[in-house]
């Protein structure tokens, strides 16, 4: 008899009135989210010990189908609930989850400024390079020439590299990954996970329904493939001794910083001490 | 004690263990001090980027548990109003300090105003109730900001510490009360099995809060939401939210509700004020009395709700109502509204960055 495989997401799953799910077929955030389910697993946190921040947007929408505390707030200021959060509870993983209009555009200061502080956060960033909730709006990471419904003339602008943005911030750790390389995205996201500090992780995903058919990828297919074809991994590209113009995907930068939480307990164990004196 | 030190000590008093905030006139001192007392009792600051990321952070770590405030002016006060909504639809104790300064846009920084009294009420998009106190001495402060964290957690929702620069500003003498002698409210937590928690049950008036990490892993979110707090378009689900998120305000104006009246029982008029301009008002009230006139003060300590029960009892029976106040006229209209033409209501007005003096207020009631 064939034994039934239940996979392991379903244990953090909020199986009950909450699905279907609001993304439309062939979306790559099931994957980013299927991805950040397994690496919690995998990094052994218990439900209790993980909490779940997002803005407005598609990816946003992502918290309510996990079954762990969870707050879906304002747009662009995930970040920034999460900073007091993870103030007010150390102890729990504070992961947020935002697109890149959310992230970079009406959000965009708080998340150098997260990154700056290097505040103990896990920031995934499911780029698809485009407004999706919206209807396909050009955002700061639609590529220059790329069309959408604000850009029929193809975009004038300059896109963000979101995940140097976050070096050069001052992130402790910065990744990428994508969508089509699902279990490297997993790990990626389990090391973000246990890294201390800001940890970044962008994942390069696709919105086929409004940035692919108009930009010649009509099929979710069409824009995996775009991945698989215009992404290489770290190791790859050192390997052949450069990119060749593609985008790179794995650990950009994992590097010791202090951080905003434990500098400041440091502050409070000064203070206190400094008033005990007084006194 | 300065009224921003005094405002400082209350919200320490009242249990404050986070503060974010992002500096601005003439509200600044309020940071600076907490920057400092609030590490001594365990406590974190963080300055901000900006106030949207400054009240966002002070919501998360409400739901982290700790109260929480942070103290703006009215450009910041602006910026704020996208999660002041939030807090209210979401039930996020906090308290938001709005050391008022001239407007509109940046006006001018150390000059004092009460123009933030409609936005206070209306400045966020969507309907909602919301508490706003305004302090006109340093003692008032401290009480008000006690009052205001009460309030808050009590309620699940944000209180607005309306100030004015005058107020924050000013020197005064104080004694403070004990720590015994104050009262401190904390939010209701649940005591009932996680599974069965309803963070925004409809049956109550206003439901335990649960911190995040007790294990009661609930959802929170801005938009419309069940009792269990998911997304929902159901108008079954809806509307009991809605009417509860009034009624537990509505329901408990008295508790909410302060004023103090003086010599109001043989007035023919008036005055009705609030924040520094209440300070005026009762000077001119004295000069009056002594000239004869029979003139009365009903000072507001909560503006919002809007205290409509003693603005109606009076309009039976007073000939006027006199509304000096630092804007072109907000509160003022509540009283009309209130008073429905029972009684001739006029506003005195001060917008250009100087305090209302006795004196206009005198030539008001002898015209």
């Amino acid at each position: 008899m064939m034994e039934e495989r239940i996979p392991v997401t379903y244990k953090y799953l909020r199986l009950h009135k909450k699905f279907p799910s609001v993304w439309c077929p062939g979306c790559g955030i099931g994957i980013v989210f299927n991805a950040l389910i397994r690496a919690i697993d995998r990094s052994g946190l218990k439900k209790d010990e993980v909490a779940f921040v997002s803005g407005i947007g598609c990816s946003g929408r992502m918290p309510v189908y996990g079954d762990f505390d969870s707050l879906h707030v304002t747009h662009g200021r995930a970040l920034a609930f999460a900073t007091g959060l993870k103030l007010a509870k150390p102890d729990i993983e504070v992961i947020t989850v935002m697109g890149d209009g959310d992230a970079l555009a009406i959000g965009g200061n708080h998340f150098i400024h997260a990154a700056r502080r290097n505040m103990d956060i896990t920031a995934i960033i499911v780029n698809n390079s485009i407004y999706g909730m919206t209807g396909g709006q050009y955002s700061p990471t639609t590529p220059t020439g790329a069309k959408a419904t604000t850009a029929m003339y193809g975009d004038v602008e300059q896109p963000f590299d979101v995940a140097n943005l976050a070096v050069v911030a001052g992130a402790a750790f910065v990744a990428r990954g994508a969508v089509y390389y699902a279990f490297e995205l997993e790990r990626l996201i389990e090391q973000a996970i246990r890294k201390k500090g800001f940890a970044l992780v962008e994942v390069i995903s696709h919105c086929h329904i409004h940035y692919g058919k108009m930009n010649g990828m009509p099929e979710a297919i069409d824009m995996l493939k775009w991945q698989k074809e215009n992404t290489i991994s770290r190791s790859q590209a050192e390997k052949e001794g450069g990119a060749g113009g593609k985008i790179i995907r794995g650990v950009l930068v994992d590097r010791s910083l202090p951080g905003y939480v434990e500098q400041y307990d440091k502050i409070i164990a000064q203070a206190q001490q400094r008033l005990g004196r007084a006194r | 004690m300065q009224g921003n030190e005094a405002c400082a000590e209350g919200a320490l008093a009242a249990g404050l263990r986070f503060y974010a905030g992002y500096p601005i006139t003439p509200s600044t001192e309020i940071a600076e001090i907490l920057s400092w007392r609030l590490p001594q009792v365990g406590g974190k600051f963080i300055q901000m980027e900006d106030e949207l990321g400054s009240l966002a952070a002070v919501l998360g770590a409400s739901i982290g548990g700790l109260k929480s405030t942070t103290a703006t002016s009215g450009p910041g006060f602006s910026l704020m109003q996208e999660n002041i909504g939030f807090a209210a639809a979401a039930e996020i104790p906090c308290v938001i300090v709005n050391v008022q300064r001239a407007g509109p846009s940046t006006g001018q920084p150390t000059s004092p105003a009460q123009g933030d009294v409609m936005q206070a009420r209306w400045g966020t998009h969507g309907d909602h109730p919301i508490i706003a106190l305004a302090p006109s001495s340093v003692r008032e402060t401290f009480d008000l900001t006690i009052r205001a964290f009460n309030l808050s957690e009590k309620y699940r929702t944000p209180v607005i510490l309306l100030m004015d620069e005058v107020v924050a500003h000013m020197r005064e003498s104080i004694i403070l009360p004990q720590p015994g002698e104050i009262e401190v409210v904390e939010r209701p937590s649940p005591t009932i099995d996680p599974s069965a928690y309803l963070a925004f049950d409809n049956s109550i008036d206003v439901p335990p809060l649960a911190s995040f990490g007790e294990g009661y892993r609930y959802h929170i979110t801005g938009l419309f939401h069940d009792e269990a707090g998911f997304p929902t378009q159901r108008l079954d689900e809806i509307n009991p939210w809605f009417e509860r998120l009034f009624h537990k305000i509505e329901r408990n104006r008295a508790d909410i509700i302060r004023v103090q009246e003086e010599l109001t029982s043989d007035a023919d008029i008036v005055l009705v004020s609030y924040g520094a301009s209440a300070r005026s008002a009762r000077h001119a009230m004295r000069i009056a009395r002594e000239q004869g006139q029979q003139v009365g003060l009903l000072k507001l300590l909560t503006l919002w709700p809007f205290p409509e029960e003693s603005v109606d009892r009076l309009a039976g029976r007073v000939k006027k109502f006199i509304v000096p106040e630092m804007n072109r006229g907000q509160i003022v209209l509540e009283v009309e509204r209130v008073v429905r033409g029972r009684a001739e209501v006029r506003g005195v007005s001060r917008v250009d960055g100087e305090l209302i003096l006795p004196a206009q207020i005198e030539k008001a009631l002898e015209d």
